[in-house]
């Protein structure tokens, strides 16, 4: 096994991931590492690529006109940055800064998609693995909203 | 010879305000010691009926250290007229205590293993004397987390002695927010999702968990998936409570009332009440 395949792999997100599909998967990846303060992605932008975090923390924030960005939400190891590379218009919906040192895999979207179009067992694979995630951050997209810390009709 | 007539429950003790210090723009914690006689003893988790003469009556747990001596510390936030008033009481006021009442954090039980304490907004108040009784005897413990979430940067309760636990060797302390602006170096998010990063065996650790209830469901339920029997996990309840001796129902939850069977209560033993929406 390659050394970035080994990478690859060792992330939580392809924890369990059948051992044929490691070198697909790990065709589309390559390394990254962003200093603080760096973006990992910006809003609107094109989704070509994804990142599995290895180490360190990624702000994603929102920009409001007249208003200091505001942080909804932070990822560390283990966790993943971005799902818009899976629906069209595949563009960034908001910004991924690094808040401090932080090592990611980068997975090249098109390069993904293009394998899981021919190969749907590898399509249902990336779905399993995606969509409990998307499904946890929508859970706790509804507790930040209910406010539970606030005053009732604050 | 006459029988000696039992104190009557329902008449308060008078307490004076001593220390208040203010945490956030709507919570406040007050020092309070009794006029005449000792402040009885109390366990982490219990809490006492604080009387604010002509307005009323509330429940509020005791945030203070049990090992201190000669007062009760409570931490209030004015979310209604009792609340409100208790909030704004200055030094040296006068204001009625019954109690302490109620169930206690199984800080005796969680010995010789892991402890996590889960805490939310303000349910790090009701927290605190458990972990002060932790830290106190820290060799009688494996592993200590505190995951604290709250509302935002500014909402962090007691922020100072959370730091000096922080800077502990010997206690993992997560804090996150609901949401942030960019001065924030700490993580946003739900407590809850905490519990993944927290270091702690699940099958030889016990949970404590206070705060808002919909936050004690969903970190229960993250427990449970980190492979936490529902017996190990402890939630602090909270009702209307009234009587707080288990006479007049207004906190009756399912078979149990509030001020007398909790409020700290198992998980495995109210986890179907928990989801009855009527309860």
């Amino acid at each position: 096994m390659e050394g970035l395949e080994r990478i690859v792999l060792a992330h939580r997100f392809f924890a369990g991931l059948e051992q044929e599909l490691g070198p697909v998967v790990s065709g589309c990846a390559r390394n990254h590492r962003f200093n603080p303060g760096e973006y990992l992605a910006r809003e609107g932008d094109a989704a070509n690529e994804f990142f599995l975090i290895r180490h360190g923390k990624v702000a994603l924030e929102i920009h409001a006109p007249g208003q200091q960005p505001i942080m909804f939400s932070t990822e560390g190891e283990g966790d993943i940055v971005g799902t818009s590379w899976l629906v069209p218009p595949y563009r960034w919906r908001f910004d991924a800064r690094a808040v401090e040192l932080t090592r990611a895999i980068g997975i090249d979207a098109r390069c993904l998609r293009d394998k899981c179009e021919a190969d749907p067992r590898l399509g249902y694979e990336m779905m399993k693995r995606i969509v409990p995630i998307i499904v946890d951050r929508l859970d706790e997209t509804r507790l930040q909203i209910l406010d539970v810390y606030g005053k009732r009709g604050q | 010879m006459s029988e000696a007539a039992a104190p009557d429950p329902f008449i308060p003790s008078p307490y004076r305000v001593g220390k208040v210090r203010r945490e956030t723009r709507d919570i406040t914690t007050l020092e309070v010691a009794p006029i005449d006689g000792q402040r009885p003893d109390y366990q982490p988790g219990q809490f006492n009926m604080l009387y604010v003469f002509g307005i009323g009556e509330v429940a509020i747990s005791v945030s203070g250290d049990p090992a201190a001596s000669g007062h009760y510390v409570h931490t209030v936030r004015d979310v209604g007229a009792v609340s409100g008033a208790i909030a704004k009481l200055p030094a040296g006021a006068t204001l009625g205590l019954r109690g302490p009442y109620g169930t206690a954090w199984p800080v005796e039980l969680a010995e010789g293993g892991d402890v996590l304490f889960v805490a939310g907004g303000l349910g790090l108040a009701p927290l605190r004397p458990a972990i002060y009784h932790v830290l106190g005897r820290r060799e009688n413990y494996g592993r200590v987390a505190l995951l604290y979430g709250t509302r935002s940067p500014p909402d962090i309760l007691f922020r100072q002695e959370v730091e000096r636990w922080r800077r502990r060797l010997d206690v993992e302390v997560l804090v996150t927010v609901d949401r942030a602006d960019t001065d924030w170096r700490g993580d946003v998010g739900v407590v809850p999702r905490l519990i993944g990063r927290a270091g702690f065996d699940p099958h030889n650790a016990v949970a404590m968990v206070c705060g808002p209830e919909v936050m004690m469901r969903y970190t229960a339920d993250a427990l449970r998936a980190a492979g936490m029997a529902p017996d190990r996990i402890w939630l602090s309840m909270e009702r209307n409570m009234k009587c707080a001796i288990g006479l007049c129902g207004h906190c009756q939850f399912g078979p149990d009332f509030i001020c007398k069977d909790g409020p700290v209560m198992r998980y495995d033993r109210i986890a179907t009440i928990l989801t009855i929406r009527e309860i």
